[in-house]
C-alpha cells in the first residue's frame, strides 16, 4: 500500500453495485495510470489510479469493489464498507464519493445511493450506461433525478470519454472539503429500512419518468438459447472446448519460440563468455530462470483474453449458472470450471483465473485442487515411462493400451480432485451455500477494458509471481551446482552437489515406494518444472544427449534398470506430484500467505506417497517379484 | 392483490409475470441473513418478478428477473420467496 502522499491530493472513491460499469468508467478516468494490488490481509483486489483535472488539480481515484449494500456479506463488500467508514487499516477514508449507477437498472442501483446519502459523505451520482438506456427508450431527466435525490447527477457512458468530461468538470468544480476528523457513522439497515428505501426509489423513478419495466429484451432472447436446458450446455461445451484448445494448443508455438529463444541466447552466451562459475550462473541459473517465467506468458495471455471477453460480455455468470448443479455437488462454484479446465494446460494461469470466483471459500478450494488437474508439464514424464513400460498393443474395441493408461492417469487426477473438494466442503460449515448470482445484461466487450485487463494480469504475473519463480530457479541452480565434484570423480556432477545429497537422503524415504537413487535425485531439479525431471534423469544417467533425444536415449536405459512396479509407482507419483515450485509461488501470491502453499505441498506429497506406495505394493504382488 | 393467491416462486410458470408478496428468512439450515440479502438484491414486496430460465437437473438453479435485474438462485434461496401471479393461474 502506498504511504500517505506528502501533498494530500483528494481521494475519490468509486462505489456502485456489481455490473454497473464502474470499472469501465474507472478505466476511462484514469487510463493506464493504475496500480493494482491487494488490500492488506485479504485477497480483494485494490485498484487505484489518478487524474489531473483541467484546472491542474491532482485527484486520486480508488475503484472500490462492487457492493449491493453497506451491510457487508462478502469480503468485497466488507472492504467497501470499511473504506467508506474509514475503518480499514492502511486506507484513508475518501474525501468524496462517486456513486456509479446503471441507468438501465436504477430500480436496484438507487438503493445504494440512498444508503450512501445516509453515510453523509459528499457525493455525486454518475448515471452510467445512458446510451444503452436510451436505446431501450428510457430517457432519464438527470437534473430532476438530482433534485429528487438531493445530490448532483452527471450522465456518463462507461465506454466513451464524452460523459466523463462532465464528471471531471464536476469533480474539478466541487471544492474538495477539508479533511476533517469526521467519521461517517453507519447504522445497519433493517428490513423495513430497505423496504422504505425501495418505496422512495419507486417514487423517484415515477417522478423522473423511468418507472418502467422491460418487456422481453435482447438479453432475454439470448438467454433463451444460452440458458436453455439442452442448448445451453452444448453452447458452453463448444466455448470451453475452444478455450481449452487455445490454451493447450495455440500457446504451444509461442512457448516453443520462447524456449528456443532462451536456448539460443544461452548458446550465444556460452560461446561468448569464458568458462567460469559466473557464466554457469548466468546461463543455467538466471537465464534458465527467466525462461521458465516467460514460458508461462502465452498461456496466461490467451486464457485471460478469453476470460475477460466472457466476463465483460456477461457470459461467465451464465456458465456458472449452467454448471452450478454439477460443480455444486462437490461443493464448488460453477465459476470454478474455467480455472480447473485451464489447469489441464498449466495450474498457474488456472490459479490466477480463480479471481473470478467471488466466494473466498470456493476460491480457496478451487486453488487447492487445481494442481490435481493433469498439467501439460506432466506429459513428457508420462510419455517417457509409458513408452518404456507399457506395451504397444490394441485392446478390445481398437483402443491402444498406452492411450488407455494415459487416459486413466488424467481420470485419476480428476477423481481425486473431486474427492478433495468434497472433503474440504465437509470440513467447512454445513448448510447451504448461497448462489445469488447476478446475470447482467449482455454487452459487447470493450477493447480498451480488454487491453487494460490483459496488461494488468501480465504485470501481476511478471512482477509478483515471476520474481519468486526466478529466485527459486537460481536457488535450485545453486543446489544442483555446489559443491563441485571432487577431482577424479567418476559419477555425474549433480551426484556430488547438495541436490545430489538431498536425493540420496530422499532415496531412503522413497525406497518403500520403489524409487531408486537416480529417480530421487532427478526429483530435486524437477522442482523447477515437472518436465525438467526428464532432463535431470538424463543427467543422472550421464547421457550426453540433449532436448528431445534424451527421451529416446533414456527409454531403453530405464527399461533395463527399473522394474515395472517402480515405473507404475512413478506414474502414480506424478498424478499428485507436489513438486512444482512455480505453482506454489503462485498460490502464495494469490492467497497472500504461506499457509496455503505449505498445506498444498503437504497434502499433495501425502497423496502422492500413499498413491505410489499402494501402486508399488499391488504391482509387486501381482508381478510376483 | 389477493394474498390468498400467493404461491412459492418455484411454482411460477417460466415467463409468467408476478409480484413478490413476501420474503421470509431462511430455515434453520440456510445462512442466517439469507432473507435480508434477498431483500438487498431487490426481492421486496411489490416488485415485479419473472422466471427467465431453469436449470436442467432438478430444474435448478433458476434465473429470476426482479425489477430490472436478473439473478440466479438455488432452490433453497427461491424457497424464501412467495409471489402472486399477475394473471390468474390457468386451470
Amino acid at each position: 500500500m502506498d504511504a500517505a502522499p506528502s501533498a494530500p491530493s483528494p481521494l475519490i472513491a468509486l462505489v456502485g453495485n456489481p455490473n454497473c460499469g464502474k470499472t469501465a468508467l474507472f478505466n476511462i478516468l484514469t487510463g493506464s495510470r493504475q496500480k493494482v494490488a491487494n488490500y492488506a490481509g485479504v485477497t480483494v483486489e485494490r485498484k487505484e489510479g489518478s487524474l489531473v483535472t483541467p484546472s491542474g488539480l491532482r485527484i486520486r481515484i480508488l475503484d472500490l469493489p462492487g457492493a449491493y449494500s453497506l451491510d457487508p456479506l462478502t469480503p468485497d463488500e466488507q472492504v467497501t464498507a470499511d473504506v467508506l467508514l474509514g475503518k480499514r487499516t492502511g486506507e484513508t477514508a475518501p474525501d468524496f464519493v462517486v456513486c456509479v449507477t446503471d441507468a438501465t437498472n436504477l430500480r436496484q442501483n438507487l438503493r445504494l445511493v440512498l444508503s450512501l446519502k445516509r453515510l453523509g459523505l459528499p457525493m455525486v451520482v454518475a448515471l452510467n450506461m445512458t446510451d444503452i438506456a436510451r436505446r431501450k427508450g428510457i430517457v432519464i431527466d438527470a437534473e430532476r433525478l438530482g433534485v429528487e435525490l438531493g445530490v448532483p447527477v452527471v450522465e456518463t457512458v462507461g465506454v466513451k470519454t464524452t460523459g466523463v468530461r462532465a464528471l471531471i468538470k464536476v469533480l474539478d468544480a466541487t471544492a474538495m472539503p477539508e479533511r476533517k476528523s469526521r467519521n461517517a457513522v453507519w447504522q445497519p439497515l433493517s428490513r423495513s429500512d430497505i423496504e422504505h428505501d425501495q418505496a422512495e426509489v419507486r417514487r423517484i423513478l415515477g417522478v423522473v419518468g423511468a418507472d418502467r419495466l422491460d418487456g422481453v429484451t435482447f438479453s432475454d432472447r439470448l438467454d433463451g438459447l444460452v440458458l436453455h436446458p439442452v442448448l445451453g450446455p452444448l453452447i458452453l461445451a463448444v466455448i470451453l472446448f475452444l478455450v481449452f484448445q487455445a490454451v493447450f494448443a495455440w500457446a504451444q508455438v509461442p512457448m516453443d519460440e520462447i524456449k528456443l529463444g532462451v536456448a539460443a541466447l544461452g548458446n550465444w552466451l556460452g560461446a561468448a563468455l569464458p568458462a567460469s562459475l559466473l557464466k554457469d550462473l548466468a546461463i543455467n541459473g538466471v537465464l534458465a530462470g527467466v525462461g521458465s517465467v516467460l514460458v508461462f506468458l502465452p498461456q496466461i495471455i490467451i486464457l485471460f483474453f478469453f476470460i475477460l471477453i466472457l466476463e465483460d460480455s456477461g457470459y461467465l455468470p451464465r456458465a456458472a449458472f449452467l454448471l452450478d448443479r454439477v460443480m455444486g455437488s462437490v461443493g464448488l462454484s460453477g465459476r470454478a470450471f474455467i480455472p480447473l479446465l485451464s489447469s489441464f494446460a498449466c495450474a498457474i494461469p488456472g490459479i490466477m483465473a480463480t479471481r473470478t470466483i467471488q466466494n473466498p471459500r470456493d476460491r480457496l478450494t478451487t486453488i487447492m485442487i487445481a494442481p490435481l488437474m493433469t498439467c501439460s508439464a506432466r506429459l513428457p514424464v508420462y510419455a517417457l515411462i509409458i513408452a518404456a513400460f507399457i506395451p504397444r498393443r490394441s485392446l478390445w474395441g481398437g483402443l491402444e493400451l498406452q492411450g488407455v493408461v494415459l487416459f486413466a492417469l488424467y481420470l485419476a487426477g480428476i477423481v481425486s480432485a473431486m474427492a478433495v473438494a468434497f472433503v474440504l466442503k465437509r470440513r467447512g460449515k454445513g448448510g447451504f451455500q448461497a448462489l445469488m448470482l447476478e446475470l447482467p445484461a449482455y454487452h459487447w466487450p470493450n477493447l480498451r477494458n480488454l487491453g487494460i485487463g490483459l496488461w494488468q494480469r501480465v504485470e501481476i504475473f511478471m512482477s509478483r509471481v515471476g520474481t519468486i519463480i526466478l529466485a527459486l530457479m537460481v536457488i535450485l541452480w545453486a543446489l544442483s551446482s555446489f559443491p563441485a565434484p571432487p577431482p577424479g570423480a567418476t559419477g555425474p556432477a549433480i551426484q556430488y552437489s547438495i541436490a545430489g545429497h538431498l536425493g540420496a537422503w530422499l532415496a531412503v524415504i522413497f525406497k518403500p515406494i520403489g524409487f531408486n537413487w537416480q529417480i530421487s535425485i532427478a526429483l530435486v531439479p524437477g522442482l523447477a518444472a515437472r518436465e525438467v525431471a526428464v532432463g535431470a534423469l538424463g543427467t543422472v544417467y550421464a547421457l550426453s544427449a540433449t532436448g528431445n533425444d534424451i527421451s529416446s536415449a533414456l527409454t531403453p536405459l530405464i527399461t533395463q534398470s527399473w522394474s515395472l512396479p517402480t515405473a507404475l509407482s512413478l506414474l502414480a507419483w506424478y498424478v499428485f506430484a507436489p513438486q512444482c515450485l512455480s505453482t506454489l509461488a503462485t498460490v502464495k501470491r494469490e492467497t497472500n500467505s504461506w499457509r496455503y502453499p505449505i498445506i498444498m505441498a503437504a497434502y499433495l506429497f501425502a497423496m502422492a506417497y500413499v498413491g505410489s506406495w499402494i501402486t508399488f505394493r499391488v504391482a509387486t504382488a501381482l508381478t510376483g517379484i | 392483490m389477493l394474498v390468498s393467491q400467493d404461491i412459492p416462486l418455484m411454482e411460477l410458470a417460466p415467463g409468467a409475470s408476478a409480484r413478490v408478496v413476501s420474503v421470509s428468512g431462511a430455515d434453520s439450515k440456510g445462512p442466517a441473513d439469507l432473507g435480508r440479502r434477498l431483500a438487498e438484491l431487490g426481492f421486496l414486496p411489490g416488485e415485479a418478478v419473472r422466471i427467465v430460465a431453469r436449470g436442467l437437473m432438478a430444474r435448478a438453479p433458476i434465473a429470476v428477473r426482479i425489477g430490472t435485474g436478473t439473478f440466479a438462485l438455488r432452490l433453497f434461496e427461491a424457497a424464501c420467496i412467495r409471489v402472486c401471479p399477475e394473471q390468474p393461474l390457468l386451470p
